[in-house]
């Protein structure tokens, strides 16, 4: 039904930012994983990790998480994330921009 | 040692401190420097508000009870932030697009804006919220003790009334700064400030008390973890991994279904970018939260005598070092995270239950009118609101003080999460999952509410005080399967996930099977295609197509909720959008929607609708709109949308014709009538002049008053002939644009007066309200001009003005770079055909004489367009309306 | 006897001089104000003629001439129109209407006597 809209091959910058939007919605995913990992951890007062060990770890893989999103964030424009969310593939040059609502605009 | 007072003064500096800030940000809002209160960072600091006293406190206790559990509550909204792309983000779109105002109107909007759906989840978000902010209270009163202590027991029981004055202080603190503006969509900038404000200083207390602890006691990091190895409980990593994996969850969860979250995170949300920042800080802030909470635990278990309350090391760390200075910080930053709590979640709760059950309870309770009751209903809204705050906060000490305030409270932080975290099913299915419907919703709300109520809840009062032993060991009446904390006879789970993981899992099986086995209305549908789709189409949902709806009655509505001027702002600015002339736009279905979701934003999305509808007199959904409905792809949609807006188009063309035809033949019909009303208008006094001179004349036998008599009434036709002349002359001139305006800068109250003045004699008695503050104006202008036209209008107003009391009201207000003056009196108006031609020349309403030959209103238009501004007719104002607007300085001066 | 005349007009100053001249004149005179129940007060008053403006308030001079002629006590009563609107449109309306007289403001007092008295055939 739905006839293509957008070229089937996108140029390189625009298929960097799809792989980043990508990469940004595995990072929670990510995150879980990771953060999941203590739950394989050896436990009890003798043979287990010491507490400062599960600290350094959990902080160290919180702290990456933040620094990623961070980076991604700062690569990902806003465009680049509206194309996407609309399925319209990749917003060609000269296309309007969809932008999101600020406040001083009225929603609809 | 810090003395009780001092502490009390503390206490009401920093109250004090917050009104000023908040003050402060209202009125930066109000005048237009808002810039820096609408920065991204101040959107994140006001997430913090997830951190409560029950963090600040309690997440040190619990690492000393549980070890490094407590990060659980961290982590998991850190992940939901991280993933921002994923939730977040769409959830906020859709907020922002529908005008959502709560959870409750996020959820009951989705479902074909049901109100039923809506009360349920206001009714658990009031009964999942209410320990929480009786948490609150309990920590402010319990750290207060912690100071009373040395002073003796009696100082202790003076706290206990404190938790009253804090609520109170903190209710007057909502009413005041929460309930300002109606519109939930419009953010409340002092609140958000103020919660960014106590964000900074609970971070920087309970960092302060870390570094002290850490680098003041504990000899630096290195050896810090070494203390932490070596405690004998905390000392290596114990973890019940259910626990682990379910409290992180929960915490997500709760990030997202907390109507306080909520609020924070979409309704005052000033821009959808603010997310990106909020992306990284937020996670940042709450890893600094957690950072020393670990390292305070182990010094407190190990420097602190045995059996202190580990829920107050925070406090009695510092204390116990003699470093008094520290601990007053600490403690403002635990009274900053309960107050920030406790405000938002008033707002939040307040905003909820006046929507969705105040309301509708008020307006069913107007007796047959329903949308059309009179009065300003904004007031009511207010007032509920106002009300529903109170309630609140009343609600959340009278259980403070029913359950003793013991650690059964303490324990209530996480049930809490896992009430409200029922929404989720329905938040997250409703916005991914176009086939969930409202009875799934609604079946699965209940189902987990049920759950969480026998598994978590009750029991949380302690054993037997709701639930007797026997019931939590054999199940009620012997059903052992039907055990609160080991339902369908698994057992060994921690009674929390259990609890959490039935409630959500039968919460998530009955919303899906509902929602497979029932057919969604079409409101349902289109809603759900919105929510589901509302990237492709941040559009509108087609759910009305106008037809009868009346839009003066709308207006009228509309003046109700939001205020005279913003509605009439918005109707003028739809009517320009549709090139319809005047202040009335046709009720087109894109404008009924437009109209719906702002008053969505004062009253909630199902009041709103059910407002309209009754003015528009169809409840439900039209054919059109179940065809818009029925095209599945997006394609269709679209075209179908493009047809209709064509065909809208059209119409709205072929109206415009109309009126323009309309407007030409009642212009040449105008022209001719014109000369024969001038021949009339002469004519008449013409007619009596000549007569009574003719008697005069042929008459010699006359007496003297019978002389005197006809000379005066002679005398009075000239003059009213010479007036007639001046008129049409006046008004010649005006159209010719040969007048020379007299510009300088006069206050609209000496106009208003000298025009008062002027017509005293004329007309009947007449009311005149005024605004002496607001006709303090200064406007450039042609006060004799400008005189004339007041002069006219209150004249008008005696003349015709047909109420057993006459009253006028003179309105000022500004409008950008010009002044309104709106003249209003309580008559029965100007009926709506003639509205359009009472400012043509020798228009009278009816074919009444009032002495007038009906040139007035034309000259007025005239002048108004010399001196740059506009004269119209307002209609739905209860009587007749004029709005005059007048440039505060005149175009015209500059040649 | 003398003879009755009723004025329908709504400017008292134009009854007034009508009223006056006609009085002295010798008839008696009655005035009424407005054209909503205009034909109620001529079937009540049986005046011997009619004089009638067109512009009134609430109803048209027309209207009420029409009211009168299609009523069998009143048809042939005879009315003379006042009008303040000179055109011929005028007077054709007036003539369709059955007016027995037609008449343009403003007038000669001589001019309305003449007319009255011709019209009862004095």
């Amino acid at each position: 039904m739905r006839p293509p809209r957008g070229p089937v091959f996108l140029e390189r910058r625009s298929y960097r930012r799809r792989r980043l939007i990508d990469a940004a919605r595995l990072l929670p995913l990510l995150g879980v994983l990771l953060l999941g990992v203590p739950m394989l951890w050896p436990q009890g007062p003798e043979q287990g990790v010491p507490a400062s060990r599960a600290i350094l770890y959990i902080f160290g893989i919180w702290a990456g998480l933040a620094l990623a999103s961070a980076l991604l964030v700062r690569r990902l424009p806003d465009e680049a994330l509206e194309a996407y969310d609309a399925g319209v593939g990749d917003l060609p040059a000269d296309a309007p921009n969809r932008r999101p609502l600020r406040s001083d605009e009225k929603a609809g | 040692m810090v003395s009780l007072n001092v502490l009390t003064a503390v206490c009401i500096c920093y109250g004090a401190f917050l009104f000023l800030i908040a003050f402060a940000a209202e009125r930066a809002g109000r005048q237009g420097r808002s810039g820096w209160l609408k920065a991204p960072m101040v959107y994140t600091l006001s997430l913090s508000v997830y951190c409560t006293a029950w963090t600040f406190y309690g997440a040190v206790g619990y690492a000393a009870r549980s070890g490094l559990e407590y990060l659980t509550i961290y982590i998991g909204p850190s992940l939901v932030m991280i993933g921002w792309v994923v939730g977040l983000r769409k959830i906020l779109r859709i907020g922002r697009s529908q005008r959502v105002t709560s959870v409750a109107d996020l959820i009951s909007s989705r479902f074909g804006k049901s109100n039923l759906l809506a009360v349920a989840v206001t009714l658990i978000a009031v009964v999942g919220t209410t320990p929480y902010i009786a948490l609150q209270l309990q920590s402010v009163t319990q750290s207060f003790a912690i100071f009373a202590a040395p002073e003796g027991p009696g100082a202790v029981a003076d706290t206990q009334s404190l938790a009253l004055w804090v609520a109170a202080g903190l209710a007057a603190f909502t009413v005041l700064f929460g309930t300002r503006n109606l519109d939930a969509n419009e953010r409340h900038h002092g609140v958000v400030i103020a919660i960014a404000v106590e964000a900074v200083v609970k971070l920087c207390a309970l960092l302060a008390v870390g570094i002290f602890t850490v680098w003041g006691i504990g000899g630096g990091l290195e050896e810090t973890l070494a203390r932490i190895d070596a405690h004998a409980a905390l000392g290596q990593w114990q973890m019940d991994n259910g626990r682990w994996s379910g409290l992180i969850f929960l915490s997500a969860a709760a990030l997202l279904c907390l109507p306080r979250m909520f609020q924070v995170l979409v309704v005052e949300n000033e821009d959808e970018r603010h997310l990106r920042t909020a992306s990284w800080a937020f996670p940042a802030y709450m890893i600094a939260m957690s950072l020393f909470v670990m390292p305070i635990a182990v010094a407190g278990l190990t420097l602190l005598p045995e059996g202190s309350n580990p829920d107050m090391f925070v406090l009695t760390l510092p204390l116990s070092e003699g470093q008094s200075g520290l601990a007053v910080f600490s403690f403002i930053g635990g009274f900053s995270s309960a107050t920030s709590m406790v405000i938002v979640a008033a707002i939040a709760l307040s905003t909820m239950v006046s929507n969705h059950i105040v309301m509708p309870i008020w307006l069913k309770m107007q007796p047959g009118q329903g949308a059309m009751v009179s009065g300003d209903v904004r007031h009511v809204v207010i007032s509920a609101r106002r009300v529903s705050i109170i309630g609140v906060l009343f609600l959340g000490y009278l259980y403070y003080r029913l359950s003793g305030g013991g650690t059964a409270l303490a324990a209530i932080g996480l049930i809490s999460f896992s009430g409200v975290a029922q929404f989720l099913v329905p938040m997250l299915g409703g916005i991914f999952w176009r086939g969930a419907t409202r009875v799934g919703a609604l079946a699965g709300l209940a189902t987990g509410f049920a759950v969480w109520l026998w598994c978590l809840f009750l029991p949380s009062f302690g054993d037997g005080v709701v639930l007797s032993q026997a019931v939590l060991a054999e199940g009620p009446l012997g059903f052992g399967w039907l055990r609160p904390q080991a339902l369908f006879g698994i057992s060994g789970l921690d009674p929390l996930v259990h609890g959490v993981l039935w409630s959500i899992l039968l919460n998530a099986l009955v919303f899906t099977l509902g929602s497979l086995l029932s057919f969604p209305s079409p409101m349902e549908r289109l809603q759900g295609a919105q929510f589901v789709n509302v990237f492709q189409h941040s559009g509108t949902p087609r759910s009305w197509s106008g037809g009868t709806a009346q839009s003066e009655d709308l207006l009228i509505m509309a003046q109700r909720l939001l205020g005279a001027r913003e509605a009439q702002a918005l109707f003028q600015d739809e009517a320009g959008r549709q090139g319809v002339k005047g202040v009335l736009p046709e009720p087109s279905a894109d404008f009924l929607l437009r109209l719906e979701r702002e008053l969505s934003g004062s009253v909630g999305a199902a009041t709103a609708h059910a407002m309209v509808s009754q003015i528009v007199g169809r409840a439900a959904v039209s054919v059109e709109d179940l065809l818009a409905v029925a095209d599945e792809t997006a394609q269709i949609m679209e075209y179908s949308s493009q047809l209709e807006a064509k065909s809208a188009e059209l119409v709205r063309t072929a109206r415009q014709l109309r009126q323009a035809n309309e407007t030409l033949t009642q212009i040449s019909h105008q022209k001719d009538a014109f000369l024969s009303q001038i021949s009339h208008e002469l004519r008449t006094p013409m007619t009596s002049i000549r007569a009574f001179s003719e008697i005069l004349r042929d008459t010699p036998e006359m007496t003297a008053a019978q002389k005197a008599r006809y000379g005066g009434i002679i005398h009075d036709e000239a003059l009213r002939l010479t007036r007639l002349l001046d008129d049409l002359l006046d008004l010649s001139v005006l159209e010719n644009g040969q007048v020379q305006l007299a510009l300088a800068p006069v206050r609209l109250s000496e106009v208003l007066e000298r025009a008062i003045d002027a017509t005293r004699s004329d007309g009947a008695e007449m009311v005149i309200h005024r605004d002496r503050i607001a006709e303090g104006a200064l406007v450039e202008t042609d006060a004799d001009r400008l005189t004339q036209v007041f002069i006219n209008l209150i004249a008008n107003a005696r003349k015709y003005c047909d109420a057993p009391r006459p009253e006028l009201r003179i309105a000022v207000s500004a409008e950008g770079a010009a002044w309104r003056i709106d003249f209003i009196d309580n008559g029965s108006g100007v009926p709506r055909d003639q509205q359009a031609v009472i400012f043509e020349k020798f228009a009278r309403v009816g074919e009444q004489k009032a002495g007038g030959a009906g040139l007035g209103l034309a000259i007025c238009r005239e002048i108004l367009a010399r001196l740059g501004g506009s004269i119209a007719y307002l209609p739905g104002q209860g009587g007749a309306a004029f709005r005059v607007s007048v440039p505060r300085r005149s175009a015209k001066a500059a040649r | 006897m003398g003879k009755s005349v009723l004025v329908i007009e709504d400017e008292p100053n134009i009854s007034e001089a009508i009223g006056f001249i006609l009085s002295r004149d010798g008839w008696r005179v009655a005035t009424h104000a407005n054209g909503v129940d205009a034909v109620e007060a001529v079937q009540a008053r049986k005046p011997d003629l009619v004089i009638l403006d067109v512009m009134l308030p609430g109803r048209s001079g027309y209207d009420i001439l029409r009211d009168l002629r299609a009523d069998a006590a009143t048809g042939a009563l005879p009315v003379l129109i006042l009008t303040a609107r000179g055109q011929a449109r005028e007077r054709r309306l007036a003539s369709e209407a059955g007016a027995s007289h037609f008449m343009t403001k403003p007038f000669s007092n001589a001019e309305v006597l003449e007319a009255v008295n011709a019209l009862i055939g004095a």
